[in-house]
């Protein structure tokens, strides 16, 4: 739903890391790491990078996802598992207090410029 | 050629809610950032709410929707300070972003407030996203939403600090199992406190506004 905005601020990120002396960038790739607990549909991700980078040096780029499981340690017994469905109770000691040590990623790690 | 970037995306939504978050601490004013799905009864619970707890709290409503004026309207009618933001005039965005907050928050009274609460546009998905430097959330579900809400909307509920299970009058008309719902809540954020309650009649109302003036009065 805030694909658009999640992808104007990408295009926005890109475009001040590229240095200034490089002439007529293009950038091919992007490489993206989004936590399965981020909320972003990656279909409409791609779809809204494809329309808002057009006429941009980020026109056609490829957009390479690395997803990043949802990882979380139960506070109580100290256990650390991947939560594969949508509950976060400890399958350790059913306990309480979970503590989300991964999943929320939504960050661009590096670009790659076209030669 | 390859260059390091490392940001990420919702960094300055981040660095907005950091400063919001300095300011209500200065003025020391309670936030309170209150999601849920359209139709669930914030604004209801909300007016009721406040009729409970002013004059004692002193309470500001920001307001946020997609158009209208609705339920700012609504919520004035009450005595309290209520300001809408339509966020069609930036695109019809889905949630509120810090930066708008920032703007409203600025524009109010924060020296005569206790309390500031945000009712958020309704959306179970993006509004979870985006931090807007408030000092707890609260997520209203209705009894006329499916029981398995919390499970299809996990960061909504994960990143709750309490929930309402509200319209519990509609009960014995429906074919609802409330217990399924709350314990949902409980499998996505085990410990969270739910409180159920009725808008319309008030029923269950004491609980909510308990925890409510606690928090208040722990930052006052």
């Amino acid at each position: 739903m805030h694909e658009m905005g999640v992808a104007q601020q990408m295009v926005d990120i890109a475009l001040a890391a590229i240095p200034d002396d490089i002439e007529n960038p293009r950038v091919a790739v992007l490489n993206l790491r989004i936590g399965k607990l981020a909320a972003v549909v990656e279909d409409s991700l791609r779809f809204c990078m494809e329309v808002i980078t057009k006429d941009t040096p980020l026109e056609g780029v490829n957009l390479v996802i690395e997803t990043i499981d949802v990882r979380a340690r139960c506070k109580d017994c100290g256990h650390e598992w991947v939560v594969e469905g949508p509950a976060f109770r400890c399958p350790g000691c059913k306990q309480g207090a979970v503590e989300l040590l991964s999943g929320r990623e939504l960050e661009i790690s590096s670009l790659e410029l076209a030669d | 050629m390859e260059i390091k970037v490392q940001k990420r995306v919702l960094e300055a939504n981040e660095t907005m809610a950091e400063k919001n978050r300095k300011l209500f601490a200065e003025k020391k004013v309670f936030v309170l950032n209150m999601m849920s799905s359209p139709g669930s009864g914030k604004t209801e619970t909300l007016c009721k709410t406040l009729l409970r707890i002013m004059p004692e709290i002193r309470t500001g409503v920001i307001v946020g929707d997609i158009c209208t004026t609705n339920d700012a309207d609504r919520l004035k009618e009450t005595g309290a300070v209520a300001v809408q933001i339509n966020t069609d005039q930036f695109g019809g965005d889905c949630h509120l972003a810090a930066h708008l907050i920032e703007r409203t928050a600025t524009q109010m009274d924060l020296d005569h407030l206790d309390l500031l609460i945000v009712e958020n546009i309704g959306n179970l998905v993006c509004p979870a996203e985006f931090d807007i430097g408030e000092d707890a959330r609260t997520v209203v579900l209705s009894v006329t939403e499916g029981e398995d809400k919390p499970l299809k909307y996990p960061l909504m509920f994960r990143l709750a600090d309490s929930a309402i299970l509200n319209k519990i009058d509609l009960l014995p008309y429906l074919d609802y199992n409330a217990k399924e719902a709350v314990d949902n809540m409980a499998e996505i954020h085990p410990g969270m406190p739910v409180f159920s309650l009725s808008a319309k009649t008030e029923e269950g109302f004491e609980p909510w506004i308990e925890w409510l003036t606690s928090k208040v009065n722990s930052k006052i």
